[in-house]
């Protein structure tokens, strides 16, 4: 009996540790506008015109969620929110790519697209809502154009892709942008949604954050080829984009809204990037990565590049960074002042909306939980 | 008047083109639906007449069908999805239990889910594995979702109508075996509600309860038991989720005895349920415990045993007989 031929398998025996996924800081398959050095650079394909005050804005925008994230970490740990999952590192990758959508475009987030809710115009309170357990997000999907936060990974790219269905059958040109995370490439559904979106040329853009973990996991697991090579094998075009640079994002997603609402179907964004934080509050990076990554992450800082180069080019003053400043505490301000006095949802309201149209029995369990808690003498709102 | 002599799939059939008809919003997606008209021919001639934007031959991939679904129904589409076996349904079960029936309360009402999954279910078949399943229980067990189950032509042709006009996502339960049975339909009859049971043969003795292909069963079953000088009242429960029970309990406090008939396992099967809360209405009436009859709680067997497995008219007899003597 002969032996088979077996391949062996590689096996990272500290995963994460040698980091082998971290790429340089540019290169040849990244687009990047901006460098880490906060000096503007050119790209052949992907050119960015754009005026002082919408980099103030973006400005703006950044230092504005950034703040919004450190108040809420800080109120989890008060105690004044169950849980929270940190944007921190990601505000160029989701500042850029929510301003990229037009007015009519819809996005679909998971449940760490804040800075994409802030640049949709939801209220951050309506964010917190959710992560203070008072309801699953009090914002308007409808009215936003911002779907509700999907906390099952990579779902939400089906629904994004069955909108773009709909946009399709409604002839309108407007585009649908998914959002998802490294460790959702491995997911079934979100391989099916791009296989749907090729198979029906649906005007879908799949923005994918590369944070490089999954919760602890790093992205060698997920993939042992660069995401954004994926796209490939569905049929539309992969994109890999400087994550941490704003503009990069911003000209690279907006090209790609373009080209679906044009017809040309879906694209593929990698936007590689780093989650500077942890996972969420109930997690501990430093079992699972190196501090000296984290560092090096740091000086491709996504605010600070975008700081030089407004500081450098004479585009916006100290005047400018100490109003943005004073705008974000008052902004913490009224996020922490409107977290700590949100009441509690009457109790009854878990038996609302389960249902369009009520069935009897769960209208029955509703007065008999009513009857029951007046039981107690207190009672409770109707 | 008009009345037509049909099969359940051709009043399926007919049903879905009315509803295609009557909103342009209605989109059908699955596997194999559009060219072929769907393995059982249900959506027959549907995308010839309605075209491929309307009746979408999907990617093979469930969960795909069901999450595009989603998609279509938050841009103000009414998609009808069908999954082509039972069994087929559980690669989709994660848009089905986490999503469908959760959107509208998660968004507090703002994005309502107007999905109809049609499932055919249920053996007798001589089917394969995964082709002969009753996945009931589940999809009743999840809070946001609506089951109901049809049983013969009319509730068929006027049944998917009212599931895709429905504003709740409805899984929508075809008893396959018996698409091919006819009767007499009124196309032009005011339907009566959906999730309402219904009485199908009026009896004194005991009650039963079935719903799908098992109302025939139970029916059959009637017929041999007045033979023997037994009077059974047989109702087809029609919608599993929610389940209208006040005309059952009302026939249970009459008669004092309940069988229940399903082809699911028993085991926290419909039965069970539907015997808890009879119990709980209707215990000073009650003459013998509710009893259940229904699938083994094995894996569906290969079909040589299906006939060993499915209750028949006497597995149903046999309660019966355990309820009078108890």
């Amino acid at each position: 009996m002969t032996a088979s031929p077996r391949t062996t398998e590689v096996v990272d025996p500290v995963p994460g540790a040698a980091a082998p996924h971290l790429p340089p800081a540019s290169g040849q398959c990244t687009v990047q506008l901006l460098t880490p050095e906060g000096d503007r650079v050119e790209h052949p394909e992907y050119s960015l015109d754009i005026d002082a005050d919408e980099l103030r804005g973006l400005y703006r925008d950044m230092a504005l969620v950034r703040r919004w994230d450190a108040e809420a970490t800080a109120l989890q740990r008060q105690g004044e929110l169950g849980i929270w999952a940190s944007l921190l590192g990601q505000e160029a990758a989701q500042v850029g790519a929510g301003r990229a959508l037009a007015e009519s475009d819809t996005a679909f987030p998971t449940y760490r697209e804040h800075g994409v809710a802030w640049t949709r115009g939801v209220d951050p309170l309506h964010v917190m809502s959710l992560y203070r357990g008072v309801d699953n997000g009090g914002w308007d999907p409808v009215a936003t154009r911002f779907s509700p936060y999907t906390i099952v990974i990579g779902a939400q790219c089906l629904h994004a892709t069955g909108y773009a269905m709909g946009v399709q059958r409604d002839g309108a040109e407007q585009a649908v942008l998914a959002f998802l995370g490294d460790g959702a490439t491995s997911q079934g559904e979100v391989n099916e949604a791009m296989i749907w979106a090729a198979s029906f040329s649906a005007p879908v853009v799949f923005f994918c954050q590369n944070n490089q973990y999954a919760i602890s996991v790093p992205l060698e697991r997920q993939s042992r080829v660069p995401l954004y090579q994926r796209a490939a094998g569905f049929g539309f075009p992969g994109v890999r984009v400087d994550g941490n640079d704003v503009l990069a994002v911003l000209a690279v997603t907006r090209a790609a809204l373009q080209a679906a609402r044009e017809g040309q179907g879906p694209t593929f964004i990698e936007a590689f990037t780093y989650r500077m934080g942890a996972h969420t509050t109930s997690d501990d990076p430093t079992r699972y990565r190196l501090a000296s990554e984290l560092e090096e992450w740091k000086l491709r800082d996504p605010i600070a590049r975008l700081k030089a180069h407004l500081s450098r080019g004479g585009l916006a003053d100290a005047g400018f960074f100490d109003a943005v400043e004073a705008e974000a505490d008052e902004l913490a301000a009224r996020i922490r002042s409107g977290t700590v006095g949100m009441p509690d949802p009457a109790p009854t309201e878990m038996f609302d909306h389960v249902h369009a149209e009520q069935t009897p029995y769960l209208a029955a369990q509703r007065e008999d939980f009513v009857a029951y808690s007046a039981s107690f003498g207190e009672g409770v709102e109707r | 008047m008009s009345t037509e002599t049909l099969t359940i799939a051709r009043a399926l059939n007919l049903g879905l083109r009315k509803a295609m008809e009557d909103d342009a919003k209605v989109v059908l997606m699955g596997e194999d639906i559009g060219r072929l008209g769907g393995v059982f021919r249900i959506t027959d001639g549907l995308q010839k007449d309605f075209g491929e934007a309307r009746v979408v031959d999907t990617p093979l991939a469930e969960a795909g069908i069901v999450g595009t679904a989603v998609g279509l129904a938050m841009r103000g589409y009414r998609p009808v999805c069908e999954i082509q076996f039972d069994g087929f349904v559980f690669p989709a079960c994660n848009q089905i239990v986490t999503q469908v029936a959760r959107m509208h309360a998660r968004s507090k009402g703002r994005l309502p889910m107007p999905i109809v999954i049609r499932i055919p279910f249920g053996g007798g078949i001589g089917a394969v594995e995964h082709h002969s399943e009753s996945p009931e229980a589940y999809f009743a067990h999840t809070a946001g979702l609506k089951v109901v189950a049809v049983s013969n032509p009319a509730d068929a042709y006027w049944g998917i109508q009212q599931a895709i006009a429905s504003p709740d996502p409805i899984v929508f339960l075809e008893p396959k075996r018996r698409y091919w049975e006819k009767a007499d339909v009124d196309l032009d009859a005011i339907p009566g509600p959906l999730f309402a049971s219904r009485v199908v043969r009026g009896g004194d003795d005991v009650t039963v309860l079935a719903y799908g292909p098992m109302v025939k069963t139970a029916l059959q079953a009637a017929e041999a038991a007045a033979g023997e000088g037994r009077s059974l009242e047989v109702f087809d429960l029609r919608s599993v989720s929610p389940l209208d029970l006040d005309p059952v309990m009302a026939s249970v406090r009459r008669t004092g005895r309940c069988v229940v008939v399903h082809e699911a396992p028993t085991s926290l099967g419909l039965g069970a349920e539907i015997a808890a809360r009879i119990t709980e209405s209707c215990f000073h009436s009650l003459e013998a415990p509710v009893l259940r009859v229904g699938g083994y709680d094995t894996p569906y067997p290969p079909s040589r045993l299906e006939e060993e497995y499915l209750p028949d008219l006497d597995r149903v007899l046999d309660a019966v007989d355990r309820a009078m003597e108890f």
